[in-house]
């Protein structure tokens, strides 16, 4: 389960997350919805560690453990997982030695031995495979050269194969043509589950016809302003979020928002 | 009417040939003995009516020149310089103020004419009373020097209404001493280096420029530096200062006759840039190549520096060098202020046997300082081009970026293209990207545009221009239609 | 130290050429010539794993006992003399012409394929005061021969190791010349390569800097007939207050040719990286294809790289350029690798690594290639 109580964060002393209050229980997966600049790739950020933010309140639990003080790399030990909105590009560096890596490193942390090489492909392939994804991936270097619907890929490539127990979707569906959409949605709904909870950040319904979430939350200004059912991402999609009484963003947080 | 030099058309002057500045004026000239020593600076202070405090920092600068040598490290080579076989004072003799053009000098102003410069403003230059004064508000204020002198400046009231000092350096001394003497060599201090220290014991003219705060220069200002008399070197210095948020644009430009000895030139500039300051310095150097043969021409050994000393100042310099038969310059930016922001562009050329050893310095000092620098260089005939440049990054200069880029394009195969980039990092933060090409003009490129009806020439013209277009493009409107005819005139006969 | 060596003198920083690099604490060392180390087979252990014949060095003496002798028709007698000419560019090739006692003549016959050959170089100073070696060697490839060269130089004490090596390949020859430079770290490193490439030939070296208190790599590289092509690979790992000088001068005298400069820079600590690379394209050089390279990683706020890669030509048709980056490791990438579980240490490591990994596989001999990821291994386990 993961709980954000009363988050405020900033940038170079702007606010731009203003108290937000979020609880996504085991199981569960959430959608955020929400305007350009309205913090919700800040809000995944943060979750995941990054630097540049100041966090001025609050506090993020997942199943108990304060997320808020820990390293990234001890973040995703304890089981998060954020899918770049914007994958990075790692010249040099092979995906399966990246992957495995990974993989071996969030194993000896849970107090699992490694994947030996063999192991590893093993797993990969089959992952692969469930992705619709060619085994050539494995010997390209991460994300360098690839499209943008092969870098989303890849990174719900890492996920099946890392089986975080709470995954951000920073954007997932941006850049994706139809079939990858599809794709991708199968990924994630692969790990739904009772271990298994989400956040989907988007700004689209279209993903969500996919993922269908149990909650949809509105995040505007720096604050959860309004949750509802699946049928809340269908109303703003039809009516935009100015008829939901959301215009009131101001122009000073909608421009600060991106990092 | 706008220029500072008046349009032509350009077709014309490419096909003139040759060098057009080239005229001597015999003019009635007050020439101190050749030779430097203590007395040689005594008499150009007394000359100049100095206090004792600048004659006491000319000798201090004298000493230190008698400590140094002639830097050895620029790719240039040329006889030695006998510094005793000079004059270090040449002025024309003025008599009390014209009534009307008439009564001027008419070699002066025949001069002017030659050097392009409107008819008004070759009136107010030539000091013709009344004539000071316009009523449309002029584009361009100019400062002429001749030789040693400062001969005039333009539109000084304008300036001093928007609050703008704008006046040869020598009255600048007297007019506002506080001022000199607190930013005289403080940028360039009297014993940087062998040429940068004989200019602080002799300089002679220049012009001085002061924005005060806040005040954005409402005009281009201008100074045109001509050498005329034989034997003479030429030692200006300038000085600007860019008060918090002020901001000027300065141009100059400079011609030389054609004579068949070399003659010296080595002025200092200075620019102190305060927080939130602005100055933007553009150069067309036309100064005399020599011949064909490499007889004569000027050797251009000039120190320019600016300081951005204030946060996020800005300076930016923009040279088109074309003349002189050396020239060893590096007009360079210390970039102290947090956030402050240094430019370098530059286009080289050298045809004939010029040399020319070139490029900029750029030293982070500060955090988050951004330097960018493109230089262009074009070597045909048997001249060699040396772009050299300094990029350091110290250790405090946080978050400090540089961006460089040098393309090298040789016309012929009897001239040689340099690139001597010294790159320098002592912050991981830093970032540094640094490129730079050597090519040619391609015989595809060429046949294409001469299938297309253009002369070989013309076709040169033109692809020159467009490898240069990203330097021209920083220079003010009429500097950069004269800059395209000055590349034009300077390859003549480089291909054929 | 000999009156000989005082004459001499050592290049100061007032040369150009030596402008980033002070030699003054190698003249504080006033070493003395090294002694002969009589039981070199004790010494087995410090010899890398590189299987196939080697020839040894012991202090700058050949150490049977730990050799495995190539065929005997590729070693000749060693002339030391040397081109005055040729050396008048590097000061400490001149110095090595005075002290150089012994070295490696190789030649390669026409049309052989030798394989791989392994010098190595053991200079043991333990217990005694500051010692030099000058060794020098000579790597002669008929026509259209072809070796792979492995060079390893390595130690204990303070010493100071000045090899100079000239290579003149034949038309059509090709030299593969890997070199790791693993000192003590209280020691000198100097080394000078000359080569000179005849039409076809070709020269593909990579150099590896780990060791040495102050060390320099230094080639001169004359591309003196048609078609011939060099690449100098060059990385150095660089921490605590170690300075590696990597200069390299590419002349090309002949049309038609090809050379590569490429050089990567990783310094942490203290450390100080230097790069010069020189382009000199000749009149009678059109087509000339030229190409340097320096990146660097400063990894530390007390690093400090600097680098003059420069170009010098003198014909038109010519295609010249050349690049260079500085920066730190990339907090976006660093932080994706965190965000997917792997330790920042761990994630340092790997993108150093991905940083090298395209200079390393362009070693294409496996035993050098293992031997270099070894080596790079152990640097980051000495970082720890």
């Amino acid at each position: 389960m993961l709980e954000i109580r009363d988050l405020s964060a900033s940038i170079d002393g702007k606010p731009i997350l203003n108290g937000i209050d979020l609880v996504v229980p085991t199981g569960e997966v959430h959608a955020i919805m929400g305007p350009n600049g309205s913090g919700k790739s800040t809000l995944s950020y943060i979750l995941a560690g990054r630097e540049g933010y100041a966090v001025t309140g609050g506090e993020v639990r997942l199943d108990g453990v304060d997320l808020l003080t820990l390293a990234p790399e001890e973040r995703a030990a304890a089981g998060l997982f954020l899918a770049f909105q914007y994958p990075v590009e790692l010249p040099g560096v092979g995906n399966a030695n990246f992957l495995r890596t990974a993989l071996n490193a969030t194993r000896r942390a849970r107090g699992e031995s490694d994947l030996d090489a063999v192991q590893f492909l093993k797993l990969a392939r089959a992952a692969l495979r469930d992705l619709a994804m060619a085994d050539d991936m494995l010997k390209r270097n991460v994300n360098v050269g690839f499209s943008g619907g092969e870098k989303k890929r890849n990174e719900v490539l890492q996920m099946a194969i890392l089986k975080p127990k709470f995954a951000i979707l920073d954007e997932t569906d941006s850049g994706l043509d139809i079939d990858a959409l599809k794709i991708v949605a199968g990924g994630v709904n692969a790990l739904r589950g009772p271990g298994f909870s989400a956040l989907v950040i988007t700004h689209y319904q279209r993903l969500l016809d996919h993922i269908v979430p149990d909650r949809v939350h509105v995040l505007a200004g720096g604050r959860i302003l309004r949750s509802g059912g699946p049928e809340l991402a269908r109303a703003l999609e039809e009516s935009g979020y100015a008829a939901l009484g959301l215009e009131a963003v101001s122009e000073d947080t909608a421009a600060m928002a991106a990092p | 009417m706008s220029a500072f030099v008046e349009p032509r058309d350009p077709i014309q002057a490419a096909t003139e040939g040759g060098y057009k500045w080239g005229f001597e004026t015999a003019i009635e000239m007050e020439i101190a003995p050749k030779g430097l020593s203590e007395d040689t600076i005594r008499l150009i202070s007394a000359k100049k009516e100095e206090p004792e405090w600048l004659l006491a920092w000319r000798l201090k600068a004298f000493a230190a020149w008698r400590e140094t040598s002639e830097p050895d490290w620029a790719k240039v080579k040329h006889p030695p310089i006998d510094y005793q076989a000079l004059h270090y004072y040449a002025a024309p003799k003025r008599k009390p103020g014209p009534k009307s053009l008439a009564e001027v000098d008419p070699e002066l102003l025949a001069t002017y004419e030659k050097l392009g410069i409107p008819l008004r403003e070759r009136a107010i230059l030539a000091g013709v009373e009344g004539a000071g004064e316009a009523e449309t508000r002029p584009d361009v204020a100019i400062d002429a020097v001749f030789d040693s002198v400062s001969v005039a400046t333009t539109f000084r009231e304008t300036l001093a209404k928007a609050g703008v000092i704008f006046c040869p350096i020598s009255e600048a001394v007297r007019e506002h001493p506080d001022l000199v003497r607190k930013y005289l060599g403080s940028v360039v201090p009297q014993g940087d280096n062998f040429f940068a220290a004989l200019n602080s014991a002799v300089f002679t003219d220049g012009s001085f420029v002061f924005v005060p705060k806040g005040v954005r220069c409402p005009m281009e200002l201008s100074t045109y530096f001509r050498i005329n008399a034989r034997n003479t070197g030429q030692f200006e210095r300038t000085l600007i200062i860019a008060e918090a948020g002020a901001s000027v644009s300065y141009l100059e430009g400079c011609t030389a006759p054609q004579r068949d000895e070399n003659q010296l030139h080595a002025a200092v500039v200075e620019l102190i840039a305060l927080d939130d300051a602005r100055i933007k310095y553009s150069t067309v150097q036309n100064w005399y190549p020599g011949d064909a043969e490499g007889r004569g021409g000027i050797y251009n050994f000039v120190t320019k520096r600016g300081a951005c000393r204030g946060a996020r100042s800005k300076i930016s310099w923009t040279q088109v060098e074309t003349g002189s038969a050396i020239t060893w310059k590096y007009p360079s930016c210390i970039l102290q202020g947090e956030g402050s922001v240094g430019e370098f562009y530059s286009v080289a050329v050298t045809n004939h046997h010029q040399q020319a050893d070139t490029g900029t310095k750029m030293i982070h000092l500060g955090a988050n300082t951004k330097s960018t620098i493109i230089a262009k260089g074009i070597s045909a005939g048997r001249s060699n081009n040396t772009y050299r440049g300094l990029v350091r990054m110290m250790p405090r200069a946080h978050g400090a970026r540089n961006f460089t880029q040098c393309d090298s394009l040789l016309i012929g195969d009897r001239c040689g293209a340099h690139t001597v980039p010294y790159i320098e990092s002592r912050n991981p933060s830093a970032r540094v990207e640094h490129e730079a090409t050597t090519s040619k003009i391609a015989d595809d490129q060429l046949f294409y545009c001469r299938a297309r009806g253009l002369s070989q020439e013309d076709a040169v013209n033109l692809i020159v221009n467009g490898f240069c277009k990203d330097v021209l493009k920083e220079l003010p409107m009429e500097f950069a239609v004269e800059a395209q005819k000055l590349l034009a005139v300077s390859l003549e006969g480089s291909v054929g | 130290m000999s009156a000989a060596f005082a004459e001499t003198g050592l290049p100061s920083r007032k040369l150009e050429a030596w402008k980033y690099t002070d030699l003054r604490p190698l003249a504080a060392l006033a070493p003395a010539p090294a002694p002969e180390i009589v039981d070199t087979a004790a010494l087995a252990a410090d010899l890398p794993p590189l299987p196939g014949p080697r020839l040894v060095f012991v202090n700058g003496r050949r150490a049977a006992s730990l050799s495995v002798p190539p065929p005997a028709d590729m070693v000749a007698d060693l002339a030391t003399e040397g081109d005055p000419a040729r050396f008048a560019p590097a000061p400490l090739a001149a110095l090595n012409t005075q002290f150089a006692q012994d070295g490696a003549a190789i030649h390669v016959p026409a049309g052989h394929d030798a394989g791989t050959l392994a010098l190595v170089h053991l200079t043991i100073a333990e217990d005694a005061a500051p010692v030099f070696v000058h060794p020098r060697h000579r790597i002669a490839l008929a026509q259209g021969a072809t070796l792979t060269l492995i060079e390893y130089a390595g130690g204990r004490g303070v010493y100071w190791q000045n090899p100079v090596v000239e290579i003149v390949l034949a038309p059509g020859a090709t030299l593969r010349h890997v070199r790791i430079q693993a000192e003590d770290r209280e020691s000198f490193h100097t080394a000078t390569i000359f080569v000179d490439l005849l039409a076809g030939a070709r020269y593909d070296a990579f150099t590896l800097g780990l060791g040495a208190r102050l060390a320099r790599s230094e080639t001169h590289a004359r591309l003196g007939g048609a078609g011939a092509i060099a690449h100098l690979a060059a990385v150095q790992l660089l921490r605590g207050t170690q300075h590696g000088d990597i200069t390299s001068v590419v002349a090309h005298d002949a049309p038609g040719c090809a050379s590569r400069q490429t050089v990567k820079n990783v310094v942490d600590g203290h450390a100080r990286a230097v790069f010069q690379g020189r382009i000199e394209v000749a009149r009678a050089a059109q087509k000339t294809d030229g190409y340097q390279m320096s990146q660097a990683l400063l990894l530390s706020p007390d690093a400090e790289i600097d680098c003059k890669p420069e170009l010098e030509i003198f014909a038109d048709d010519v295609k010249c350029s050349h690049g260079a980056t500085i920066g730190a490791l990339d907090p976006e990438q660093l932080f994706y690798l965190r965000a997917r579980g792997i330790p920042e240490a761990a994630a340092r490591a790997m993108l150093v690594r991905a940083f090298l990994a395209e200079a390393i596989e362009a070693v294409s001999d496996d035993a050098a290639r293992t031997l270099l990821v070894r080596a790079i291994d152990a640097w980051w386990e000495g970082a720890r």
